[in-house]
């Protein structure tokens, strides 16, 4: 039987591979030779023109602060949501003190559950979509707000301001996003024997002791695949769908919220230059690889067995 | 593992020889359908074989070949499509023998149509419109468009003496030039660019529109003094603001400042007209005179706080009226006005002002039936067609006239008005269609979308926008274009 043993694995293997080669693995490849070429994406003649696209994108101001904006997003936004998530997921699973039980959650927590998870039935576009009614300035719900609570003189521009439009953006993104990793982080909790709780508490452990000594440890490869997720999230559709829909121009105002996605679709869709959109679609996709790799690495530990 | 029966199950299920072999045979499908992906962007776009042309006759004078189909595609936007099918009705008339015109609407034209034009299949005429609008530089560059001369050169519908050229309004057949004489586009819908105002709130105030800057400032610190804001505008598209900037430039210095401008001409912003148009609009702001968080809102939200009598005076093009319709009150009474002048020092008259061509319409080089296409437009291009289109979406067309005997609303009939005022001093500035990124992001969200936030000064303003049409000056990628 053993002859047949690599034959029978390729078999299975075929199907996926083929399809994963066809749609993600020969896109990749065709977009790296267009980025050698001038193809504008509105008629199908083009010729080589070597690194032009290259040097050109090392010249390019709006790439570096595309760049630098997406670099930030990919740090700022794991860190906050996922922080958060653990946080919330917690206090709902593990951070109560009840007197019936050893291990519970926080008064209210199946609500709790059910309020954080609930921006993620929406669609990211209505999201962005009301969000930026709640920043319109002149009478979206936040300003109104303020104002209510005498703060009159605290009417920030929010979206048109160019200090506030990124911590705006990533406020939307860490909103949308927190309530699937609290769900993600609960489930994972949930499997994390309780008599482990039992043991930290009767030696004395305290909620914060309880927390870093026992749940993160334990929780270790779940947060890893969600700080991957997030990084994903933040280089790609979401943080594109949400600078599209709320920011100013989009991208602005004065280039303050552009991230690569947008000026891959820019230069694309607007400017008719697809072949120098996916010499950033390359650049990015470098990025990406590289928060991947970077990830893997610092967290790689040991696995424990329970 | 490895313990896996060969033979097929009891059930007669599927047995791991025949897996294989279907994998197998799937494997070498997706080969082909890898080159049909490859095709799609880069193919040779040999394309389909046109129709033949039909005979040159009087009541056919391009030669439409009468029974083939013609294949229309509408942006599907502020004006609908109900119009094109009714244009389409009467080409079925015309033509009895060709089969019903194939008619499709859509809001995302280039990615409906992209891969049509890449693999040399498009459709025999198109409404490029929206914000998925295809790049038109890039496809005259790439000869993707049919030359409309011979549209233009055929005898209009209403009056066979007169050729189609000479029917339309002013500016229409030079915004479908690009480099010398064929013409790459239609315009079908006429826009009037401006300063919109409610004729209601002014009385209001007692006032006049202002036509110097003079007579401005002083009706914004009357505003001011009822908590009325003078100017508000879509502070998240500040390109909005070019629709008066551009005309006041030109009523100051004339209208070859704003030519220059176009031609990217080294140092065409640093001209005086230029910086007395900038310091006037910053002004409004130092002032206090633009509605608080304007630089944070859309065009909706602008808008809805100008018709709500937040501010006076909004720039726009004549889609608000539709477009703010919902929000409007009764008596609002919507206007527009030729851009407020600087003094009587002004090289222009007041009234100058900013109209062009909208829904540009275009015929793709590789059609199967261009001359369909063409006779299509001809026919839209009659008075009867361009006031259904008048009357159902409250905008002028192209065609020159078609206003008389509709009832207009006070919108429309300011805008006819505004344009029979200008004359001739109707200007047509290029940036919009020849320059996207710079006059959209560059002029507009990081040039004056900063200076009317207040965050740079007008002389900060013009060395910026000076280095950004520099720069575009200088691109290779981009198609450069002079006014002829």
């Amino acid at each position: 039987m053993q002859h047949g043993k690599y034959r029978f694995i390729a078999g299975f293997l075929v199907l996926p591979l083929g399809l994963y080669v066809l749609f993600v693995v020969w896109p990749f490849i065709q977009s790296i030779y267009y980025s050698f070429t001038d193809w504008t994406g509105l008629s199908p003649d083009f010729r080589m023109i070597g690194v032009d696209n290259y040097t050109r994108m090392l010249d390019d101001a709006v790439f570096w602060k595309s760049l630098q904006h997406s670099l930030l997003l990919v740090l700022v936004l794991p860190l906050v949501t996922l922080g958060l998530a653990l946080f919330f997921a917690f206090m709902i699973n593990v951070g109560g003190r009840r007197r019936n039980a050893v291990v519970a959650g926080v008064r209210g927590s199946a609500f709790y559950k059910i309020a954080y998870f609930f921006p993620q039935v929406l669609s990211i576009a209505i999201v962005a979509l009301l969000f930026q009614f709640a920043f319109n300035p002149d009478d979206g719900l936040i300003n109104a707000t303020l104002e209510a609570v005498g703060l009159d003189s605290v009417q920030p521009d929010w979206l048109g301001d160019p200090g506030l439009a990124l911590p705006v953006v990533m406020m939307v993104l860490i909103w949308s996003t927190v309530g699937f990793f609290v769900v993600l982080f609960s489930a994972g909790m949930a499997s994390i024997p309780k008599e482990i709780y039992e043991a930290a508490l009767l030696d004395g452990a305290g909620r914060a002791t309880t927390f870093f000594r026992v749940t993160l440890p334990l929780l270790w490869d779940t947060v890893q695949s969600g700080w991957v997720y997030m990084g994903i999230l933040a280089l790609g559709a979401e943080s594109f769908a949400v600078v599209q829909i709320m920011t100013v121009g989009p991208g602005g105002p004065d280039y303050s919220t552009t991230v690569l996605p947008l000026y891959v679709y820019q230069a694309a869709f607007r400017d008719g230059q697809a072949a120098y959109a996916t010499t950033i679609g390359v650049a990015l996709l470098v990025v990406t690889l590289a928060f991947a790799a970077i990830v893997m690495r610092l967290g790689r530990r040991e696995r424990l067995e329970f | 593992m490895g313990t896996t029966s060969a033979r097929p199950g009891p059930d007669g299920g599927l047995g791991r020889r025949d897996l294989i072999k279907r994998s197998a045979a799937i494997g070498l499908i997706s080969v082909p359908a890898m080159g049909l992906l490859t095709s799609c962007a880069s193919g040779s776009g040999g394309g389909t074989e046109k129709v033949e042309k039909g005979k040159v006759s009087k009541d056919n004078p391009l030669g439409v070949n009468e029974s083939a189909q013609l294949e229309v595609v509408i942006f599907d936007g502020g004006f609908g499509q109900q119009y094109a099918i009714d244009a389409e009705k009467k080409y079925n008339e015309k033509f009895p023998k060709a089969p019903k015109v194939k008619h499709s609407a859509t809001q995302k034209i280039q990615s409906t149509l992209q891969p049509k034009f890449n693999g040399g299949t498009p459709p025999d005429l198109i409404d490029n419109s929206g914000a998925e609008q295809m790049d038109m530089g890039v496809l005259v560059g790439k000869k993707q468009l049919l030359d409309l001369t011979p549209l233009m050169d055929a005898p209009s519908v209403d009056d066979p003496n007169k050729k189609v050229r000479d029917t339309l309004r002013p500016g229409v057949l030079e915004m479908g030039q690009f480099d010398g004489d064929p013409v790459w586009i239609m315009y079908y819908a006429y826009t009037v660019y401006g300063v919109w105002y409610s004729k209601t709130a002014l009385e209001k105030l007692d006032a006049e529109y202002p036509e110097t800057w003079d007579q401005m400032l002083a009706l914004c610190e009357k505003a001011k003094k009822q908590g009325i804001a003078g100017w508000t505008y879509p502070g998240k598209f500040p390109y909005y603001l070019p629709f008066s900037l551009y005309p006041f430039i030109a009523k100051i210095g004339g209208r070859e400042v704003l030519d220059a401008i176009d031609n990217l001409e080294p140092n065409a912003w640093k001209h005086p007209a230029v910086k007395a148009a900038f310091e006037a609009y910053y002004e409004l702001q130092q002032k206090g005179y633009v509605l608080k968080g304007t630089p944070g809102m859309t065009h909706i939200q602008s808008q809805t706080a100008w018709t709500k009598g937040k501010a006076l005076f909004i720039p726009n093009g004549s889609w608000v009226e539709n477009e703010a319709a919902a929000t409007t009150p009764k008596d609002f009474e919507m206007a527009v006005a030729a851009p407020t002048g600087l003094d009587s020092s002004d090289k222009l008259p007041f009234g100058t002002i900013w109209a062009s061509g909208g829904e540009p319409f275009i015929v793709p080089a590789k059609a199967k039936n261009p001359e369909g296409g063409m006779e299509q437009l001809r026919l839209m291009l009659s008075e009867a067609s361009s006031k259904n289109f008048t009357q159902q979406v409250k905008s002028l067309t192209a065609f020159n006239g078609g206003t008389d005997g509709l009832s207009l609303s006070s919108a429309l009939q300011a805008g006819v008005d505004a344009l029979e005022k200008a004359g001739e001093n109707v200007v047509n500035p290029r940036l919009q269609d020849w320059y996207v990124k710079l006059q959209k992001e560059q002029i507009g969200v990081a040039g004056l979308g900063e200076m009317m936030a207040g965050r740079a000064t007008p002389a900060e303003t013009i060395k910026k926008i000076q280095g950004y049409a520099d720069a575009a000056a200088k691109d290779p990628n981009i198609k450069h274009y002079k006014h002829q």
